[in-house]
């Protein structure tokens, strides 16, 4: 691929990125707020992709687009229109408090940036064809990482438990 | 490395942050609170994803990997919680889930 042609590609996979992004926060609909982080998703996976991730990208359309918001979309539909959000903010003073903290945040991680602009941040080092392949992730993960690996299965098991037990309710006796 | 360096990739993940950031302190209700969340840890796992390339290790995308464990788990964990408050019949919305207040 030429280099044009990689800039194109990451050029509409940011705009597409930011724009859903914007989206997702801005919807007063949770399920066009969820539809959005579909799409955003979708373009940080291929995102991943220009940056030779190709296991997690494959990973973040699976687990996320796939089944996390699956799971987000059934509880929107479960809610039905109680989970309708209307802009109400707070106290406008928050509000703008608030938009200020997230610039703030956003100048902060600029100036550092571009403070590292000039040493080697733009030259990568070379890597090989395979890396970023489901090969050698899993080889990652059952050699040095091993004790990582275990402990996600934990988490998610924990998790699994812990939300079917929030989501029953149990009929409250009389006495 | 064709195309873009990894500092513009850092930059998109840093305006995507700012944009989950944004949705979380402004927003009140729940469902678009974890959606922005979302997004957070998406720009987080953009930035070490970049550097696992930058550095040419794989670990930063393994990290990534984690991350991605611990968002699936914060979402069913937030789903079941949202779940339980519209079965009580309470409104859904942050600011009145206030009943821990210090």
């Amino acid at each position: 691929m030429g280099d044009v042609l990689v800039w194109i590609v990451w050029f509409v996979a940011a705009g597409a990125c930011l724009g859903s992004g914007v989206a997702v926060v801005s919807s007063t609909n949770p399920f066009t707020s969820a539809l959005s982080l579909i799409g955003n998703l979708a373009s940080l996976a291929v995102l991943y992709l220009l940056l030779a991730a190709q296991f997690l990208a494959a990973a973040q359309v699976l687990v996320y687009a796939g089944a996390v918001m699956v799971m987000f979309l059934f509880v929107v539909a479960y809610l039905g229109g109680r989970a309708d959000a209307p802009w109400a903010g707070g106290p406008p003073l928050l509000r703008a408090a608030a938009v200020v903290a997230a610039f703030a945040l956003l100048v902060e991680v600029v100036v550092v940036l571009g403070l590292a602009w000039g040493d080697n941040l733009n030259e990568p080092a070379q890597v090989s064809e395979s890396f970023g392949s489901p090969g050698e992730i899993g080889e990652l993960f059952l050699t040095d990482h091993l004790l990582a690996f275990e402990i996600t299965s934990i988490v998610l098991l924990i998790a699994a438990v812990g939300g079917v037990v929030l989501g029953t309710t149990r009929e409250r006796r009389a006495d | 490395m064709q195309g873009p360096g990894v500092g513009w990739y850092l930059i998109v993940a840093a305006l995507l942050f700012g944009t989950g950031a944004l949705g979380i302190m402004l927003r009140r209700s729940p469902l678009i609170v974890l959606l922005s969340l979302e997004i957070m840890l998406n720009a987080a796992n953009l930035t070490l994803i970049a550097f696992a390339r930058q550095q040419g290790s794989l670990d930063g995308q393994i990290f990534a990997l984690a991350v991605m464990a611990v968002a699936a788990s914060e979402v069913a964990i937030g789903l079941g919680l949202i779940v339980a408050m519209a079965r009580r019949g309470l409104a859904l919305d942050v600011d009145e889930a206030s009943a821990l207040r210090g």
